[in-house]
């Protein structure tokens, strides 16, 4: 697949586009360019980080200069290797495809939004649930906070929008709405996304490194209403 | 024991050189605010560039060498004393044992390094509080403890060095700070484009160390686009949907969605770092050629410095 554009970040990171919207294909892409580099690491490289529809590459420049003396930048030579690999890249899933269950609390102790949902939506609070909880999600990509995952698509019968003014404080394991986006808050903090529930699964330990996250991207996400169980 | 911290300052914190490599997870690299600064004081006192420095802002961190040790300062210039005697930044400067450095007066800039020959790593935390991933911080409190992590490091044969003024960031209340386009730019109507590189921009107080807020005349793009949120880096200027910008700085979220619309160009990242509130600044456009030269010329001065020090050769 190719990217659609291919634009510096600064002049240590130049970010590879596929397109501007949520899709699994234009997500695939991304996740399999940053796989790529990760595989086929090049003199100056630091670390691909993939995004919902993007892969950023973060890379030394002086190292990139030395190593690739051809190109008159570092971006030209970092865009030549994404242009080559761009070639044989794949839009199919990588194979690490899990599926992920999420107990969440539709309780209006939990549910700070909900009602706000449902009067947004002119639907009914069990309706707003019922939507939610019947799609299967993809986590597209981790980002904002530590363990912080962006999934979709949330149906657009209740893809409400940001709250105008953020919360101060949203409770750890908030499960927010952001358009057709919903993501669960690992930790406490700031947060302007529609909180619809809350799961009390640990996302993340404190400890950090790469296997103390819950969430990888192009996991498969189920939403489970505690009630019901 | 080596160093302890007597008063903590206002937010007083031990800084590497940054971690990359986790902000596929939503972690940034974090590091110190100016970087250059922190390299610099490394490199006088011949220490690897990426040693640990304790980055200070006003009112700073009160300290004590408990063992006699080798230090340097450099970044903002807070009248730094050693037992009462002031002296200049950027240079090596000998502590006895129990020598008390202090920082009497905010002079130039708002964040100061201190680096100390042979590295310095915490050795005790007296309060701590990992409640979340994200308190994550380095930050030193009233009676924590650093050690020096090599004390056989020789400190006399660098004793009196002192960073050429050449190397320094030409720091300011107002400074001019080079730019490169970002993703969004060209959505910038030409009128817009002209005011962002004519129009004088001001430091809110709600800059910290995540970003921060401009206040200057609004900008807006042509047919402001929804955006699916993407990475952005340490000096991504964002356009908020207030028409105001946001400059990202070193603890800056790893992703976002507002539109990118340029990128501080690394080697005049120290200048909007030493910046703090009412500071103006104004932005000047070059293309990402010049920008990648300016860096190329920066490192290569930082090798030409690093080899000097080795050798003796100092300015």
């Amino acid at each position: 697949m190719r990217p659609t554009r291919i634009f510096p970040l600064g002049e240590n990171a130049l970010t590879v586009e596929f397109g501007d919207y949520m899709s699994e294909s234009l997500n695939n892409a991304a996740l399999n360019l940053a796989e790529h580099f990760d595989a086929n690491r090049f003199p100056g490289f630091i670390e691909a980080v993939p995004a919902i529809a993007s892969a950023t590459i973060f890379y030394k420049l002086y190292e990139v200069r030395e190593a690739f003396p051809e190109f008159a930048t570092a971006f030209e030579a970092v865009k030549y290797l994404v242009d080559s690999a761009a070639d044989d890249l794949l839009d199919e899933p990588l194979n690490n495809e899990r599926i992920v269950n999420v107990p969440v609390s539709f309780q209006a102790d939990a549910a700070l939004d909900l009602q706000f949902i449902a009067e947004f939506s002119k639907l009914s609070v069990a309706n707003v649930i019922e939507i939610f909880t019947s799609r299967i999600y993809r986590v597209y990509m981790l980002g904002f906070l530590p363990g912080f995952a962006y999934m979709g698509i949330v149906d657009e019968e209740i893809a409400v929008p940001r709250k105008a003014s953020p919360r101060l404080i949203v409770p750890k394991g908030s499960v927010g709405i952001a358009g057709q986006q919903t993501g669960i808050y690992p930790c406490e903090s700031p947060g302007g996304w529609q909180v619809i529930g809350r799961t009390g699964m640990e996302l993340t330990d404190a400890l950090g490194g790469p296997d103390s996250f819950h969430f990888h991207p192009g996991d498969a996400v189920r939403f489970i209403n505690v009630a019901n169980q | 024991m080596s160093l302890l911290i007597q008063k903590e300052g206002i937010l007083t914190t031990l800084q590497g050189r940054g971690d990359f490599g986790m902000q596929r997870y939503g972690i940034n690299p974090r590091g110190p605010m100016d970087a250059t600064a922190a390299r610099l004081v490394n490199l006088v006192l011949e220490n690897d560039e990426n040693e640990s420095v304790i980055e200070m802002h006003f009112p700073a961190a009160q300290i004590v060498f408990e063992k006699a040790c080798v230090f340097a300062i450099g970044g903002a210039d807070f009248r730094a004393s050693l037992n009462g005697n002031n002296f200049d930044n950027w240079c090596c400067v000998h502590a006895k044992a129990t020598s008390i450095l202090k920082f009497e007066e905010r002079l130039k800039g708002n964040r100061c390094y201190l680096a100390v020959r042979g590295g310095i790593a915490l050795l005790q935390v007296t309060n701590v509080s990992i409640k979340t991933p994200s308190s994550r911080t380095n930050q030193l409190r009233k009676g924590d403890r650093l050690v020096i992590k090599d004390e056989s490091a020789d400190s006399a044969s660098v004793l009196n060095r002192r960073i050429s003024r050449t190397m320094l960031s030409a720091y300011s209340r107002f400074p001019t700070v080079r730019i490169v386009a970002g993703a969004e730019y060209d959505l910038l109507p030409d009128e817009h484009r002209r005011a962002f590189v004519r129009e004088i921009f001001t430091i809110t107080g709600n800059s910290n160390r995540m970003g921060f807020w401009l206040k200057g005349p609004n900008l807006e793009l042509i047919g402001g686009k929804e955006m699916v949120s993407a990475a952005v880096t340490f000096g991504t200027i964002q356009l908020l949907p207030d028409g105001q910008m946001i400059i990202l700085m070193a603890d800056h979220q790893t992703s976002g969605g507002y539109p990118r619309i340029a990128n501080v160009i690394s080697v005049d990242l120290p200048l909007i770092a030493q910046l703090g509130e009412n500071d103006k600044v104004t932005f000047q456009l070059i293309d990402i050629d010049e920008a990648e030269s300016l860096t190329i010329q920066f490192e290569r001065d930082i090798q030409r410095l690093r080899i000097g020090c080795r050798f003796g050769r100092y300015w």
